[in-house]
């Protein structure tokens, strides 16, 4: 049996990233043949439902409960804006889609192995 | 609320890194632009290189840029001053970092997000407000909005486009 893949975006409205990071998310789930599963989007109101979330910045992408771009020590939970760098070494509040593909790739395979 | 296209800024008088003062009035400069800026912004990260190249090209003209940091440092530690001090003794800045502690001035100029960029002239009227160019993104943009204002401020006529939205992070307020 298939384990269903949870994809969550988390999200703070003091960010316009929103939008954009959950544009690329779902051409990264096209690009590996998930177009068809749903995203969860999850709001991160305050600063203790970002701790308890371990949110440490707005938009975090999670796939299988991996983020997409592990995060640095120095990094607390908080409302804020996330900051992400891009492969060629671009500053940017969304992640880099190849990161994300990655991710799905890894995820999927390992789902794949469990379910065997 | 906002300032006006057109109305004079708000006078301030807030301390940079280095402990210098420094306010909206700058009697010699034939501009004066002001940013809100942060230092965890990716948006205001992402454009910061654009703009300080744009200090550095117009610094001749006479065009005076202030940086100012308004986020709340208590729940922002890394907009602390010391933070800001920090991150400009590693970098090379060509503009002064100035930190509105109180938030007063961010409040007065109805400043939102980091970046939100100001241009003022030479008798300290608003003429330009908004992002630096269409896209954080496209580095290519080389802050066309912002130079557009400042080239327009420095021959005497009005921006063609005086006002832009800004976009970037909104600006972390006491609470």
């Amino acid at each position: 049996m298939m384990i269903p893949l949870e994809i969550e975006l988390l999200w703070w409205d003091g960010c316009p990233s929103t939008e954009r990071a959950l544009d690329e998310l779902h051409e990264a789930l096209r690009d590996v043949g998930l177009g068809d599963v749903p995203v969860r989007r999850r709001e991160i109101r305050t600063d203790s439902e970002a701790e308890a979330a371990g949110f440490v910045g707005s938009p975090t992408i999670l796939i299988g409960g991996e983020d997409v771009a592990p995060f640095g020590t120095d990094e607390e939970p908080g409302l804020a804006c996330r900051v992400y760098r891009r492969r060629d070494g671009r500053i940017s509040p969304t992640p880099d889609p190849d990161d994300v593909r990655e991710t799905l790739r890894r995820v999927l395979a390992r789902t794949a192995e469990d379910d065997e | 609320m906002s300032i006006a296209i057109g109305a004079t800024a708000p006078e301030f008088e807030l301390v940079d890194t280095a402990g210098a003062s420094w306010s909206a009035d700058g009697a010699e400069a034939t501009a004066t632009v002001i940013v809100f800026t942060c230092n965890h912004c990716p948006y205001a990260l992402a454009w910061h290189d654009r703009i300080a190249q744009v200090a550095r090209d117009y610094a001749e003209r006479g065009v005076r840029f202030l940086a100012i940091n308004a986020n709340d440092a208590d729940r922002y530690p890394r907009d602390s001053y010391q933070a800001m001090q920090a991150r400009v003794a590693g970098e090379d800045w060509p503009m002064p970092y100035l930190h509105d502690a109180t938030q007063s001035v961010a409040h007065a100029y109805g400043a939102k997000t980091t970046p939100d960029v100001f241009v003022l002239d030479s008798e300290r009227r608003l003429r330009y407000r908004g992002a630096p160019d269409s896209d954080y993104g496209d580095a290519t943009q080389n802050a066309a909005w912002l130079r557009d204002a400042l080239d327009a401020v420095l021959s005497g006529s009005a921006p063609g486009r005086a006002e832009t939205k800004p976009v970037g992070c909104s600006i972390k307020w006491k609470q």
